[in-house]
């Protein structure tokens, strides 16, 4: 179900690119961004029947993101409590997080400055005021009863994220979008309730409460599971490089939640749900692919979609409506009385006298502590490298993988092009396997580079460099060469040798000599594979070619 | 107590002294911390049908006390204060002491926070005394003495702090003001009471009414003796976002002071309906002072007063709704048995904590912050408070240093005449002349001017600029040397029920 469901709305999603195009040109220009494929698998549409399409045009999904991300930062947002994931419960709470009266919000200035980071990494506009408001609701964790946030101006605002999936039938063709970023805000994060259903009791731990968070809300501008999914891939990337979150949503420093509803382009959007209770991007491409398809399915039979708060099931890859806790709910939003607003200022130059420039957050300062963004990295390591555009994501989005691929580029004399396989095929086929990290690798940068090295000044050939390299990974305390002459595999470069072995192959294939004398040279590999069998690899076929050659004619 | 200023008893007689004078006696080792804790504590028994405390912490007032006293030995005394009891508002957060503000919601609920009596600015002064503020409902109990008997409300809500102050049982007492609560008790009960700017002084360990209106009260039985208490109290807080740094201030107020220079304004919307003949009287003649030491006096307008109250209810309202929704039984504080559910326990929690006024307070709050009233409400009284605000500014910058008005309308009402309204008029009425004060965060003062014909104090209050505090003070010292109000002083116990002089205290609402 999930499964056909995802293939639908990937054909909706093309449709309505299609539908856009001009749009999306638009925006692709207006930022100077690569546009080869975009278009091209838009035709394939057309090979869907047509049912649906006799009359009306087809109904397509629109998702827009609200992503909290938990800001890192080593104490909370308006406490000096710390922030650590996996605490004992209860150990992380100072007085004003567990809301005791008389005690008062003070801000910290280090989760401002993630914020503004962010902001800037994303195009956004800080505003250079900004305020707190209180948003009430009753929920056990959390103790005072309202959430402080910036509902009313945020601390940045109309941003762009820049993304890119991959399409075609090769998955080779890299389509960047962008999604517009409506507002950046800081939050404090809740508590956790843990339900223990057998004493029917609920526990309370508040290590998690007034953690900082940022709410990053995304317009719908997306249309299906795979685009959401490659933004908040994009998403995770930058704010790992910045360093203002860890973005693991499976330890829930990004929790993602999707707004889904459908509509016929043209027309006005269609009532929209909210999905919840995400915690991979893989499940939330699936759950979002669910819920256009289920939509759709509502209203092709005559229903109507409720606006509602749904879970994600990871299980079945279905949504399911949630307890409606929140249905009619009605926040009183109020300006928080015990913050003043919070002022960001643009230069040193623009810090106001009476306010300490060391304890200011100033843009300007902030700016230059941006490091490379995951986009510039790709594009600067496809130009110096001259490797493919998608070899480029591989390497950005492993963690140190760009780095390890570097180094190993240093150390060798062998082209970026020929590393870039390496690394790639054999040093990520091992570590996925294996579910290792990058920094977890046996083989070192060092390692890879002495055997690449191996190969390039004709040591040994480069179908034995794969056998060393597994044999590397199993005995990483092993230097190449001590592998390489256990196992005897050195290049044999001896000619007198090498005469040997092809007299020896020439004699044992009479008649395979005797085609190849009568013009099929095709069957001149055969031979060459022989002679590769029977050294094991550890020839150079160049020079076997030549050889035989010789010997046959 | 008693007007008298005839020869009293040795240990009233220290006890009557000013912040000054009894700080000068323990430097010269004429009393000892410890004898003077002593006798404070035997002054709050010897009065206790006041009702003024909630708690007495008597062992660690006197440990305190010794070493306080072995620091004054050794001439390396803390500060000005160091040794001298003083008295706390109960809904002050204290270390290790129960904070009740007198409801029952918050009873047994003590936490170690520190108050910022403890920050360190306030030189190790140590505190025998609690007194009370009803939070929800009246907790305290009354006096069992004479239950047919009337008697006088010493005003609220900070009135046990006045009480303990008028009544000779500590030095200086904190109060809180969110819309008179220190400046209506002070001046009912014959004390110098200051409201400083908001932001002057930290409201970390306060436990909040109004955060944007909240200001610590300082109730001293002189000008002077207030003076040194800001000194030592006032400045930033990084505890507190909103403080604010503490423009530089003189060692003293200054003994020459040319009034002369001074512009005192009389703004014509404070002749409010039910101001009292007495109080009127000395207002005028407060005024006349003014005028003839050669003050130029001025009347001038705040156009927006009467808004004020109404204005005021609505944020009052709106912050009360927010700031208790955090009493939810859950971390602290009373919670119901009721726990068939999440929800249930909530709303029984709630329910049995919160009294009647509490409670109208938060559901008109939670009504008056819904998203389709939140403009015609809370944004309204947000203008509202604004043109206030501007009222006052237009004025000062006319050229007025001070503005003089009443404090409150009449001397101390009787508990028969005080139960008559219903809390929210009896606040509107109470709070007419103190709360635009508080919209405005400005600086004001009560002192004590003189006795009506009851022979109970009446106070007039100065109201300053902004951060000007110093100043108003300044202005208040010379007029609290001028208009000689009575030094209060103490007969023999045997004639303390006789006087009429004596203020009771009760505690009234959540209030003002």
């Amino acid at each position: 179900m999930a499964a056909s469901s995802s293939g639908y709305s990937r054909m909706f999603c093309k449709l309505r690119k299609y539908a856009n195009k001009s749009q999306s040109l638009y925006h692709i220009d207006t930022f100077n961004f690569v546009i080869r494929t975009i278009w091209i698998s838009g035709s394939k549409t057309q090979l869907q029947p047509k049912v649906h399409a006799k009359s009306l045009p087809q109904m397509v999904g629109v998702v827009g993101l609200e992503i909290h991300a938990q800001i890192q930062s080593t104490s909370k947002l308006f406490s000096g409590s710390h922030v650590r994931f996996l605490a004992p419960p209860n150990s992380l709470v100072s007085h004003f997080d567990a809301s005791l009266p008389g005690t008062l919000p003070v801000l910290n200035r280090r989760c401002v400055e993630a914020a503004v980071l962010t902001g800037l990494a994303l195009n956004c506009t800080i505003n250079k005021k900004s305020l707190f408001d209180r948003k009430h609701y009753f929920y056990a964790d959390m103790p005072a009863g309202y959430q402080i946030t910036q509902q009313r101006v945020p601390i940045a605002v109309d941003g762009i994220l820049v993304y890119s999936h991959f399409e075609g039938r090769k998955r080779n063709q890299v389509v960047t979008k962008s999604v517009k970023i409506k507002q950046i805000q800081l939050e404090q994060d809740s508590g956790k309730s843990l339900h223990d259903d057998e004493r029917s009791q609920t526990l309370i731990d508040l290590n998690r409460a007034g953690v900082g968070l940022m709410e990053l809300v995304m317009e719908p501008e997306m249309c299906c599971g795979e685009e959401a999914a490659a933004a908040v891939r994009e998403l995770q990337l930058i704010l790992q490089a910045l360093g203002t979150c860890q973005a693991n949503m499976a330890e829930g420093q990004l929790r993602v939640d999707a707004n889904v509803s459908v509509h016929r382009p043209g027309e006005p959007l269609g009532v929209r749900t909210e999905v919840k209770n995400i915690n991979s991007v893989r499940h939330l491409a699936k759950a979002i692919d669910y819920e256009i398809q289920r939509q759709m399915e509502v209203l092709q039979s005559g229903g109507t979609v409720l606006n509602e708060t749904r879970a994600f099931d990871s299980k079945s890859g279905n949504t399911i409506p949630m307890r409606d806790k929140e249905g009619l709910q009605d926040y009183r939003f109020m300006p928080e009385p015990n913050l003043p607003p919070l002022f960001v200022y643009e230069s040193e130059a623009s810090v106001p006298g009476g306010v300490d420039p060391a304890q200011a957050v100033v843009i300007d300062r902030l700016s230059t502590q941006l490091p490379e963004l995951p986009s510039v990295k790709r594009t600067r390591l496809v130009e110096t490298h001259g490797i493919l555009q998608e070899h480029s994501f591989t390497l950005v989005s492993e963690d140190g993988l760009m780095d390890y691929f570097e180094s190993v580029v240093q150390m060798t004399k062998a082209e970026p092009r020929k590393v870039i396989g390496w690394v790639i095929k054999e040093l990520m086929g091992n570590l996925n396997s294996q579910s290792l990290k990058v920094s977890q690798s046996p083989i070192s940068p060092c390692a890879l580079a002495e055997l690449i090295n191996l190969v390039e000044s004709g040591q040994i050939s480069s179908s034995t460099a794969k056998q060393v390299f597994q044999e590397m990974w199993k005995a990483p305390e092993k230097k190449v060469g001590q592998i390489v002459k256990e196992q005897d595999l050195w290049m044999i470069n001896d000619k007198e040798e090498l005469q040997k072995i092809c007299q020896r192959v020439v004699d044992s294939h009479p008649e395979e000599v005797q085609i190849i004398r009568r013009g099929n040279k095709k069957v001149l590999n055969k031979l060459m594979g022989e002679v590769q069998r029977e050294t094991k690899g550890r020839t150079d076929p160049v020079k076997v070619r030549a050889i035989l050659e010789k010997m046959v004619s | 107590m008693s007007a008298s200023s005839a020869a009293y008893r040795p240990a009233a007689a220290m006890l009557g002294l000013s912040i000054r004078e009894v700080s000068q006696a323990l430097r010269d080792g004429r009393v000892s911390a410890t004898e003077l804790c002593r006798k404070c504590i035997n002054q709050i028994q010897r009065t206790r049908y006041l009702n003024a405390f909630i708690t007495i912490t008597e062992e660690t007032a006197m440990e305190q006390a010794q070493k306080a006293d072995s620091r004054l030995r050794t001439g390396k005394p803390l500060g000005p204060l160091d040794g001298i009891p003083f008295s706390v508002k109960d809904n002050f957060c204290t270390e290790n002491i129960e904070s009740t503000c007198a409801s029952s919601m918050l009873k047994d609920f003590a936490y170690a926070t520190l108050s910022f009596l403890r920050s360190g600015s306030t030189d190790g002064v140590f505190g025998p005394v609690r007194n009370p503020w009803s939070y929800t409902t009246q907790y305290r109990e009354q006096s069992t003495e004479d239950p047919d008997s009337d008697w006088l409300i010493s005003g609220g809500s900070s009135g046990g702090s006045g009480a303990a102050v008028a009544s000779l049982s500590s030095f200086l007492a904190l109060g809180s003001d969110t819309g008179g609560s220190t400046r209506n008790p002070g001046s009912l009960c014959g004390v110098v009471a200051l409201k400083p700017t908001y932001g002057l002084l930290s409201r970390h360990g306060l436990i909040p009414l109004v955060n944007s209106m909240d200001v610590p009260g300082i109730m001293t039985r002189s000008v002077h003796d207030v003076a040194t208490v800001l000194r030592i109290l006032q400045g930033r807080d990084e505890r507190d976002s909103t403080t604010v740094q503490a423009p530089s201030t003189p060692t003293s107020l200054p003994e020459h002071f040319d009034i002369r220079d001074i512009c005192v304004g009389i703004p014509k919307e404070y002749h409010a309906p039910g101001l009292s003949e007495d109080t009127l009287a000395q207002w005028s003649r407060v005024a006349t002072m003014f005028e003839q030491a050669g003050a130029r006096v001025q009347e001038v307008s705040l156009p927006h007063t009467q808004h004020s109250i109404v204005c005021y209810h609505v944020l009052c309202c709106c912050e009360v709704a927010s700031n208790m929704a955090r009493f939810d039984g859950l971390e602290y504080g009373h919670r119901s048995t009721v726990d068939s559910s999440t929800d249930a326990m909530y709303a029984t929690t709630r329910h049995e904590g919160f009294n009647n006024v509490v409670r109208g307070r938060i559901l008109s709050g939670n009504y008056f912050l819904l998203k389709s009233n939140y403009e015609r409400y809370f944004m309204k009284a947000q203008q509202m408070r604004r043109l206030i605000t501007e009222d006052f500014t237009n004025v000062f910058r006319s050229g007025i240093d001070v503005l003089l008005t009443p404090t409150t309308l009449s001397d101390a009402v009787r508990y028969s005449d005080f139960i008559r309204e219903d809390n929210r008029t009896r606040s509107a009425q109470e709070d007419i002349f103190t709360q635009p004060v508080n919209m405005a965060g400005l600086p004001a003062v009560t002192v004590p001017t003189a006795l009506s014909r009851r022979g109970l104090p009446i106070g007039l209050q100065l109201i300053g600029q902004r951060l000007q505090d110093w100043k108003l003070l300044t202005v208040a010292h010379w007029m609290e040397q001028q208009v000689s109000f009575p030094m209060i002083s103490f007969h023999s116990d045997a004639d303390e029920r006789e006087l009429e002089r004596s203020v009771r205290e009760r505690t009234h609402t959540i209030g003002s």
